[in-house]
């Protein structure tokens, strides 16, 4: 039996498209747009100005204060503009637009395709060369790395999970990575323990990726304290406290995070990222990619540079379908849609699915017939058909008492309902409006 | 590329389970037992079904057009449900104005006053079913007896129920070992052999549709288990401690209405509980009042009135039991 979260789940259509289509290296597109804040926290301040040449690699924004994140230069070229774009999340924000000129790298990177094995750095040094290298957690939270791997005063940290699950839908991404650069991932899995200084470490994998799992048990015989768990196809079994009950049996407590039970969670591609850096110094200025959807040409996963416009990742997998309606930057589930596609993959990018127009729109709404299913799909143990109305009704301080706050807007709810309530869209607007206050009531 | 894309909030899928294709869901898994109808009870058992659903949709569209003045929602199956399971719950001689009142009482009164589908407290067959009872009670309690398919639906030959002639012999200070000579034997109880409403005899074709309905995902096990299990037990309790004076539980599972309250009316969605620890109390409650009235209160049977009883403490049950939380809510400041 695989191991799973014991409460609730969904098992939406797996539609893995792109599982056994390698990675292809994208060429490196005429020019990129660089957003300076591709993180959670404050954006970075942009360090070069309008005709300066950079290299790859390159610090072009530093990061600002803790929680923040510096931006390298993927490309080598000429700083064409310093200017405001429409990034990913449909919001204005300052980007560095640069004209690509050859493919000239900084010179301390490590170029070379060998494997680096030994890990020579100390904790301090590890920690540091995260934060240098602009590290944020990949699985589409963005979180800035270097904070993750510094364990709060107080607390012990005892555990090191990986997240290769990729519930979502449609994604392969960490997939592909890990088959492809399993050892370097388990590499970066062993990284991050030392610099938490934990002896354990499991990477957490969907049953559905077979061959990854065991490639990885296979190699991990030569990492000291590194397991692979298979888990059951379920979703969101990629959710950080959903992985971490299921490998552990530890409950994250409401409101808290993995360290309170002694977990630290990275994702698969983190742990990618973080050996390059660490191994290879090589800044995260590259990302793989999925492109993938029921009508498109040619799915694939992609390795791109970061600031590459995603219509020409969208031309690399045969080109937008005439009868697209919807395009999603991220999974099914948890993704956000697009308003246009002439923005820039930014370090959270996981995929980019092109629905056609009959999937990318809600089916009709009607009432409520109390049947459950959103609180048996429920992963959290909420009611969502609860909190939703209360959200609808503004009761917000019931909403809170109904723990409105536990929900990671998986979207489980949603998904199941036969009514085809926007169950999430209300409880969405409940959640904001009760972290706000509680904010409020802390600064009072 | 001049698509115009649609941005909303995701998830951007939706289960293709609708509420249409539930409701049909039910209604396929009434199938078994409405053919079981036919086979033992004939034209009556056709002529009462059609009157039903026909009358359950046609006062739903009027009240919705008429009084509502509202859109008209027949596609969602919900009125074909409820008419289906009225006609169930009724004799199959019942003549065709007493069925019409039962669906006016039914969709009119218990469904469309709440506000139509999904705000009803009551099951609204039941509700239709058991103020049929209370004003026709001659009607409601002449029972045909099955004898093949038979036409003349009016004439059919009547008899009592299992429970009755149970009821009736024990209140005249009959031992029960006595009254089972009377009686069908479990085998044939279970084939649906007996006297009683139109669509309750037939265990075995309710099982059928029950199991479907599980593995469809329809209905989940905890209310039709919970409250076949507590009949099961409160009335084995009751007859080892007396088997005289009380039926074995094999009997009490497959006479009257408990297989089909079980499984098609417990479970009605809008009027049960929403989290499965509630659905286990629920059933629990159901197969208790069904067990207390069929031994100790004027009526043979009971569970309609259990269902209809417990109904009433479904919003209570949604607000005080809660789903097992994720995570120990820890305390802040």
């Amino acid at each position: 039996m695989f191991k799973t979260f014991p409460k609730g789940g969904i098992h939406p259509p797996e539609n893995k498209l792109t599982a056994d289509k390698p990675i292809v290296v994208l060429p490196v597109p005429p020019q990129v747009t660089v957003p300076v804040s591709q993180h959670i926290g404050a954006p970075a301040t942009p360090m070069v100005e309008k005709g300066a040449a950079v290299k790859a690699g390159q610090l072009i924004a530093q990061a600002k204060g803790f929680v923040s994140a510096n931006i390298h230069s993927p490309v080598s070229g000429k700083v064409s503009k310093v200017d405001t774009v429409v990034d990913t999340t449909g919001y204005k924000q300052t980007a560095v637009v640069i004209d690509v000129e050859g493919d000239e790298w900084v010179e301390t990177i490590d170029r070379s395709p060998s494997l680096v094995r030994d890990i020579t750095m100390t904790r301090e040094q590890i920690i540091e060369r995260c934060q240098q290298c602009g590290l944020v957690g990949l699985g589409g939270a963005t979180f800035p790395t270097h904070i993750k791997m510094t364990v709060p005063a107080g607390k012990k940290c005892d555990m090191v999970i990986i997240n290769g699950v990729e519930c979502e839908p449609y994604l392969t991404s960490d997939h592909r990575l890990m088959l492809e650069k399993g050892a370097a991932v388990l590499t970066g899995a062993a990284i991050i323990m030392q610099a938490l200084g934990v002896e354990t470490g499991v990477v957490g994998s969907e049953a559905n990726k077979p061959d990854a799992i065991s490639h990885l048990t296979e190699l991990a015989r030569d990492f000291k304290g590194i397991t692979i768990q298979p888990l059951k196809v379920k979703y969101p079994q990629g959710g950080e406290k959903q992985l971490i009950k299921a490998c552990t049996g530890r409950e994250v407590p409401s409101g808290g995070l993995p360290v309170d039970v002694g977990v630290v969670v990275q994702n698969v591609g983190t742990a990618f990222a973080v050996y390059e850096a660490v191994q290879k110094n090589k800044p995260l200025m590259e990302r793989v990619v999925t492109v993938t959807g029921i009508e498109v040409k040619n799915p694939g996963n992609f390795q791109v540079r970061i600031g590459t416009p995603l219509t020409a990742l969208i031309e690399a997998a045969g080109g937008m379908p005439d009868d697209t309606g919807k395009v999603i930057n991220g999974g099914p589930m948890m993704g956000k849609a697009l308003a246009m596609t002439d923005v820039p993959v930014t370090k959270g990018s996981s995929g980019i699915i092109l629905f056609p127009s009959a999937l990318s729109r809600r089916a009709e709404v009607l009432p409520c017939i109390r049947c459950g299913k959103c609180t048996a799909a429920c992963a959290m143990g909420l009611e969502p058909w609860l909190i939703s109305v209360l959200s609808e009704k503004a009761m917000w301080e019931k909403a809170e008492q109904e723990r409105i706050t536990d929900c990671m807007e998986c979207g489980a709810c949603a998904y199941t309902c036969p009514s085809k309530l926007p169950l999430l869209d209300y409880i969405r607007l409940g959640k904001s409006t009760v972290i706000r206050m509680a904010r409020e009531r802390i600064t009072k | 590329m001049n698509n115009i894309l649609n941005v909303s909030p995701s998830p951007h899928q939706q289960s293709p389970e609708t509420t249409r294709r539930l409701m049909y869901g039910v209604v396929i898994a009434l199938a078994p037992a409405l053919a079981a109808s036919i086979w033992y009870f004939g034209e009556g058992a056709i002529i009462v079904t059609l009157t039903s659903v026909l009358a359950c949709v046609a006062v739903e569209y009027l009240v919705q057009k008429y009084i509502l003045k509202t859109k008209p929602s027949l596609t969602d199956g919900s009125a074909v449900v409820t008419g289906l399971l009225l006609a169930f719950n009724v004799p199959s001689n019942l003549p065709v104005h007493i069925i019409v009142i039962g669906a006016i009482v039914s969709i009119g009164v218990a469904k469309m006053t709440f506000g139509g589908l999904g705000s009803n407290p009551f099951n609204p067959a039941l509700v239709g079913r058991v103020f049929l009872l209370i004003s026709f009670p001659v009607q409601m309690t002449s029972w045909p007896v099955p004898s093949g398919f038979q036409t003349g639906y009016l004439d059919a030959v009547t008899g009592a129920t299992p429970l009755g002639i149970m009821t009736e012999g024990v209140k005249a200070g009959e031992t029960v070992t006595a009254l089972m000579e009377k009686i069908p034997t479990h085998m044939q109880l279970f084939y649906g052999y007996m006297g009683g409403s139109m669509g309750e005899v037939a265990a075995l074709a309710l099982i059928i549709g029950g199991v479907y309905m599980i593995w469809r995902k329809i209905i989940t096990w905890h209310i039709p288990i919970s409250i076949l299990l507590t009949v099961a037990i409160f009335t084995g309790i009751l007859w080892l401690a007396d088997p005289t004076k009380f039926a074995d539980p094999g009997f009490h599972l497959l006479t009257g209405g408990i297989m089909l309250g079980a499984i098609f009316m417990a479970t009605d969605y809008v009027t049960s509980p929403m989290t499965h620890k509630g659905m286990i109390i629920y059933g629990i409650g159901i197969g208790v009042i069904t067990v207390l009235i069929r031994n100790w209160g004027a009526y043979p049977e009971g569970v309609s009135f259990a269902i209809l009883i417990m109904n009433a403490f479904v919003p209570l049950l949604n607000m005080y039991i809660k789903p097992p939380r994720f995570g120990k809510e820890v305390k802040h400041g």
